[in-house]
């Protein structure tokens, strides 16, 4: 399988390092919410088809992306910088940390 | 300064090696060089960060994912989004740089002794790291200058294209040794000399 870094380019998988689901959204650090934290910890959509995952070029330029990986074929149809990422920044700026 | 040892003294051996009645068509060498860096800057700061490299080195950083340039003396390339390894001859680099990439600019990073420099030169250059590397070492897309993070199994490498049969790679000194063993092994077939 071959991940197309934006960075570095076609590379091996072997360079990356699976940094898991790409679904999740982390509930906030003093949130007591704990369905929210055991839907973030344990919920998995499991599907069979195109998959959010976050991937880390841990044998190349450390980037995180942001992969889109079909789990039937392992066609991957999109890669990214998770750096910038809308829901992210959508985040910090709600926390007013930018 | 502290006197540097090199990794590799109990295995570099000079002279001519493997199947070299053929002709010779791979050199390999430690280039040793007195100051590595590594250069992060911060989102938003890498032009800065690259007009700093040019005012301390004189070397400009083409455009581009993984770009570089060389002169001999000193090398700059591109390695991960941001970041640039800096290269020279001479120790020193990193206080050199301490005025110029200031904490709102970036970071400077000292690697001098965390890191070996192997050069592998040749018209077998590229065919023998072909066998470490699954990267594509040809000329049109690895042009001179430019630099390539990869690693072979666990030994993370930085590889720049000093010449168009010469490469450096920058690997962890406690790496250092086994990669030189393992490099000269996959050199033998084509014979090889160390300097």
């Amino acid at each position: 399988m071959l991940i197309t870094c934006p960075y570095c380019g076609p590379r091996d998988v072997i360079e990356f390092t699976y940094q898991g689901d790409g679904n999740r959204e982390r509930p906030q650090p003093a949130s007591q919410d704990l369905d929210a934290w055991n839907a973030y910890v344990y919920d998995r959509l499991n599907l069979a088809g195109d998959h959010n995952e976050i991937w880390q070029h841990s044998g190349g330029c450390r980037a995180h992306l942001r992969v889109v990986r079909n789990t039937l074929t392992h066609e991957i149809s999109s890669v990214a910088f998770t750096r910038g990422d809308h829901k992210v920044a959508a985040r910090h700026k709600a926390e007013g940390k930018i | 300064m502290v006197e540097r040892q090199s990794p590799l003294e109990l295995e570099l051996r000079a002279g001519s090696h493997g199947d070299f009645e053929h002709g010779i068509e791979v050199i390999l060498s430690e280039t040793r060089p007195g100051s590595i860096l590594q250069l992060a800057a911060w989102p938003g700061q890498e032009k800065a960060l690259i007009a700093g490299i040019r005012a301390v080195t004189g070397l400009a950083l083409p455009d581009g994912a993984g770009a570089g340039s060389t002169g001999g003396v000193r090398s700059v390339f591109g390695f991960a989004p941001g970041k640039f390894t800096v290269v020279d001859e001479a120790e020193g680099l990193a206080s050199a740089f301490a005025n110029v990439v200031t904490p709102a600019i970036g970071t400077v990073t000292d690697l001098s002794h965390g890191r070996t420099a192997i050069r592998i030169a040749g018209p077998k250059a590229e065919w023998v790291l072909a066998k470490f590397f699954a990267i594509d070492f040809a000329l049109p897309a690895f042009p001179v200058g430019a630099g390539r993070s990869t690693m072979h199994h666990d030994v993370f490498a930085q590889i720049q294209r000093t010449g168009a049969d010469q490469f450096d790679i920058y690997v962890f000194r406690s790496f250092a040794r086994s990669f030189w063993k393992a490099l000269c092994h996959a050199s033998e077939e084509v014979g090889y000399e160390v300097q």
